[in-house]
């Protein structure tokens, strides 16, 4: 017999007792009801608290704002499908600046460790929670640009904002590689006080588009 | 495919790093006497229950999101086999490979081959209790592959050659000097200058790691969850190692056990409440990755999953002990565990420690392997654990039906019967009549005559000696309630059991005596 | 109201003046007790320590002394007995397949209540002071035991009747709802860990400066009373309902063998 089939053997024999596979109660909050501004609000206050920085700006000054957060990279990575009008103050400290990756031309791993920061948007996020969903959508890229850098300036769009968790994973499709992002990387390890900032990037600028 | 034909199987029990190699109360002699162990677990485990507290109190659904979570996770079990087979369909189609081990050499046996395949004699790997249980590091090395564990607490136990002692934060038992400590002596490179501020340490296993995820070829991880409906796989993490090691790497070799199923994305909703606030006691942990199968251009190309059953099945047979398994390791029984604050994970022996290892350990191994019939008693059944659990697995009554099956599974093998067996058949028949235990009460003066002139008893013999050894027990009274009521109703001129006069129209001789 | 009262073994043994306290209390609102005397244990030692067989006839007997229908209510001055009577005992009967049993064991459990949630919830007292006469001018502080508190969920009921007495001087123990340690046979089986529990309860009874700590539940108390005599403190431990019944006219004693009795132990 195979372990597959053994093991199947052995889970069936284990229900000889036929237990009844239960209702689930599904009381809990479907919705926020939240609107807009309150969203908005929440979410600022989620990603604060987890020692992310936020910006909330009108659509047309993301590209100032992206800009000025760049100010100091020597160089930052792209996906292909990123909004191109958002890049459009950020080549001020030299076009060599910016790095594109591609499903063509993917950069290598080594590569990515030696540019300084990531620009991504979003597919949805969760304000509760304060949580931004990666799907790895054209705008957002590979997993890995928006992880091997150590600053990540990621775009919500007002619109993409949830008001709990449920209402964001409905949005989302379950079998795309999914990053679900709450603050900068942190370690709760050394007695379980929360330090930010360990493997993943260090630094965490979200930019709220309304 | 075969079918069950009705025919009774016996369990097949775990094995690996399950068992308490000696019986839980000499473990916990030796722990107590650790005053730093007992300070640091105090501090931490305080920390914890206090942010968990806050974030819970935060929701107003937290008792619907339970109640869902219990159900659901109730309905996996009910239908375990469809819901393996339906989630091994949509993985195999999104190109991953499903592999099945009866037990943790098989499922060793099975990774070491995956890494060999590749060529690689090392990996990299994200935090996993599934790993840790079939004992995958020894087994690695002892074949020639190194494994590098990339969670800030596994690297802490693996650099201090230490065992875990909390399924979420392994080096619990560490406080932030000890670690800096561990660092100084056992990390290649690092900064004589270092300091034990947590950020610090933070930095430096961020340095110490970097080079082997930026180059590592092959990763190993565990698996929160799965997905039935999608073959979706969910890794939870903080420290974005788990990122690291899930994306970077060409091939990844996940190990999850049969029972982290859940039937359909939506339920991820509900355990993606329970789990980082029972856990972390964040809102949300920082990062939690999802995969389904292999996606052409992002991450590993190469991805398996080891099913692993190691005494799951078993645990399933039973009735009363088979919502153990719904347990999807966020540590909050163990945070609020009473026992576990003042012994640490050591002391339970297995992977799993706490108030849900003590249930789980001899569930997966069957109660008289080694040591582990101590587990069940490791509680004073004070049932914070139950409060405290995400998907409400009732532990207080799985400790109380382990504890049966363990006195059970020896009546009729002993020659002579414990003390226990004695006193508790004793007590059984003074216990099951009042008269019986009004015969028994008359001897209750008998007790003044063991007690000191200060009117307490200092020592008993036996088992019951655990109890004075911290404790004095009062005298006796010089006369039962039972006594006191029969004869004030008979001089009242009522019939015993009726409640002619009171003791509250006039005090009685005997309270005033009772209280002299 | 006709009440019947269950002593429990531990109060009926060796703490009767918990038990008549309860009777004055209840007699005191002007109602009947009566006092079914076939009744002996609820046997959860049995239960929790794994003799489900040797719990069968102790279980079968309080359900045959309260399964009359001589009484309205049955109470009892033990949360830990009370949850024992209506979880445990139907789930013994089932464990030894007598339907009929655990029928009856249902009902019995439905007629039984803790002390604090009989004279809350079903005798409506909300100030012992002027409706119990209750009167105990000492420093006081409460331990919640486990079992009223998660498996009765009691909730503020016996803190409430506390702060209600007169005179109390009621201090807020730090610490509240951590386990004593007791845990029936846990704290023989696992005495150093028990120990451990206890010193830690102990030390924040002591840090209260309260005179006793009191409970609703003997034998919680017994076992914080005998570390705490143990360890040579001046700390005692009294029954929440001692504490009710207590009044200026007749006024609780607060020391005395029914306690723990006190003094330095020496070696």
């Amino acid at each position: 017999m195979t372990a597959r089939e053994d093991i199947l053997t052995r889970i069936r024999a284990a229900l000889q007792d036929s237990p009844e596979a239960p209702q689930v109660p599904r009381e809990y909050r479907a919705a926020s009801g939240m609107g807009a501004d309150e969203l908005i609000e929440l979410l600022v206050d989620r990603l604060v608290d987890y020692k992310a920085q936020v910006a909330v700006v009108p659509e047309s000054d993301v590209p100032a704002r992206i800009a000025s957060l760049l100010e100091g990279a020597k160089s930052f990575v792209v996906p292909e499908g990123l909004d191109a009008g958002w890049l459009a103050g950020a080549d001020g400290g030299g076009a060599s600046r910016r790095r594109l990756d591609s499903p063509a031309e993917p950069l290598s791993v080594a590569e990515l460790d030696g540019i300084d920061a990531v620009v991504t948007g979003s597919a949805v996020a969760v304000a509760e929670t304060g949580t931004i969903i990666l799907d790895g959508s054209a705008n957002q890229g590979r997993r890995a640009i928006s992880l091997v850098p150590d600053h990540h300036i990621c775009v919500v769009k007002a619109a993409d904002i949830a008001g709990i968790l449920p209402e964001a994973l409905r949005r989302i499709d379950g079998t795309r590689p999914i990053t679900m992002i709450s603050g900068p990387s942190a370690t709760s390890d050394i007695e379980l006080e929360r330090v930010e900032g360990v493997h993943g990037p260090r630094r965490l600028d979200v930019i709220i588009a309304r | 495919m075969t079918t069950f034909l009705g025919m009774p199987a016996l369990p097949a029990f775990g094995s690996g790093n399950l068992f308490a190699g000696e019986s839980f109360p000499k473990a916990a002699h030796r722990e107590l006497g650790n005053a730093q162990l007992r300070a640091n677990l105090g501090h931490a485990t305080h920390t914890i229950r206090d942010k968990r507290q806050a974030v819970v109190s935060e929701l107003p659904d937290w008792e619907q999101l339970r109640d869902a979570g219990s159900a659901i996770k109730e309905s996996v079990m009910a239908r375990l086999p469809e819901l393996l087979e339906e989630f091994e369909a949509n993985f195999t189609a999104r190109g991953g490979v499903i592999h099945w081990a009866r037990d943790a050499r098989e499922a060793n046996e099975i990774v070491a081959g995956l890494v060999r395949e590749t060529g690689e004699t090392e990996v990299v790997k994200v935090k996993s209790m599934a790993t840790q249980e079939i004992g995958l590091n020894e087994y690695l090395e002892e074949q020639g592959i190194e494994a590098f564990e990339t969670d800030l607490a596994e690297l802490i136990v693996q650099l201090d050659h230490d065992k875990p002692s909390h399924i979420l934060v392994p080096a619990i038992h560490k406080n932030r000097t000890e670690i800096r400590d561990i660092f100084l002596r056992e990390m290649p490179g690092a900064d004589p200058a270092l300091t034990d501020d947590p950020p610090v340490l933070a930095m430096a296993a961020r340095e110490h790691l970097r080079r082997k995820f930026l180059t590592a070829k092959v990763a190993v991880s565990g698996a929160n969850f799965a997905l039935a409906d999608s073959g979706t796989l969910a890794v939870v993490e903080s420290e974005g190692n788990g990122r690291m090691c899930l994306t970077l790497p060409e091939t990844l070799i996940t190990v999850m056990g049969i029972e982290k199923l859940l039937p359909t994305w939506q339920d991820l909703e509900v355990f993606m409440q329970l789990l980082p606030r029972s856990s972390t006691g964040e809102r949300m942990n920082p990062y939690t990755s999802l995969w389904t199968g292999v996606t052409e251009g992002d991450g590993p190309q190469n991805v398996h999953l080891v099913l692993l059953d190691n005494g799951r099945s078993a645990a399933l047979a039973d009735e009363m002990g088979r919502s153990a398994l719904h347990c999807i390791r966020c540590s909050a029984c163990m945070n609020v565990c009473p026992v576990y604050e003042r012994t640490g994970g050591h002391a339970y022996g297995s992977t799993y420690p706490g108030p849900i290892g003590a249930i789980l350990s001899p569930l997966l191994t069957g109660i008289q392997a080694e040591e582990n019939n101590s587990l069940p008693y490791a509680s004073s059944l004070c049932g914070a654990c139950y409060d405290a659990c995400p998907v409400k697995i009732n532990i207080p009554d799985i400790l109380v039906h382990l504890r049966s099956v363990d006195v059970d599974s020896k009546r009729g093998t002993k020659k002579v019967p414990s003390q226990m067996d004695l006193g508790m058949k004793a007590a059984s028949w003074a216990l099951s009549s009042g008269r019986n235990l009004g015969l028994v009460e008359k001897g209750l003066p008998l007790g003044r005559l063991a007690a000191g002139r200060d009117k307490k008893i200092k020592k008993l013999p036996g088992i019951a000696g655990g109890w004075t050894q911290s404790r004095d027990i009062p005298a006796p009274p010089a006369q039962s309630f039972r006594d006191w009521w029969a004869k004030e109703h008979r001089d009242a001129g009522g019939s015993p059991g009726t409640p002619d006069g009171g003791p509250s129209s006039t005090p009685s001789p005997e309270t005033k005596e009772a209280q002299q | 109201m006709r009440i019947a009262l269950f002593a429990t073994c531990i109060v009926d043994a060796m703490y009767p003046a918990t038990a008549k306290a309860t009777v004055r209390i209840l007699e005191r609102l002007g109602h009947e007790v009566v006092f079914p005397s076939g009744q002996a244990c609820c046997g959860q030692m049995h239960v929790n320590s794994g003799y489900l067989k040797e719990a069968v006839p102790v279980v079968a007997n309080h359900v045959a002394a309260f399964d009359t229908a001589d009484y309205d209510v049955a109470v009892a001055p033990s949360g830990s007995c009370v949850a024992s009577v209506k979880h445990q005992h139907p789930m013994v009967a089932r464990s030894c397949g007598d339907a009929a049993l655990e029928a009856r064991a249902t009902a019995v459990g439905a007629k039984t209540y803790e002390l604090s949630e009989l004279l809350v919830d079903v005798l409506g007292v909300t100030d012992a002071g002027a409706q119990l006469g209750s009167y105990f001018p000492h420093r006081v502080t409460y331990h919640p035991s486990c079992h009223g508190m998660r498996l009765l969920r009691l909730g503020d009921r016996q803190s409430r009747l506390l702060r209600t007495v007169q005179g109390i001087d009621l201090a807020d123990l730090p610490e509240a709802d951590q386990c004593c340690g007791f845990g029936g046979t846990f704290s023989m089986k696992n005495a150093d860990v028990s120990s451990a529990m206890l010193q830690d309860k102990a030390a924040n009874i002591e840090s209260t400066g309260a005179e006793l700590c009191t409970g609703g539940d003997a034998s919680c108390l017994m076992h914080i009373g005998g570390g705490l005599s143990r360890q040579g403190s001046s700390t005692t431990t009294l029954h929440l309902a001692e504490i009710l019944a207590s009044t200026m006219e007749e006024p609780a004693s607060v020391t005395g063998e029914v306690l723990v009795s006190t003094g330095k132990a020496r070696r």
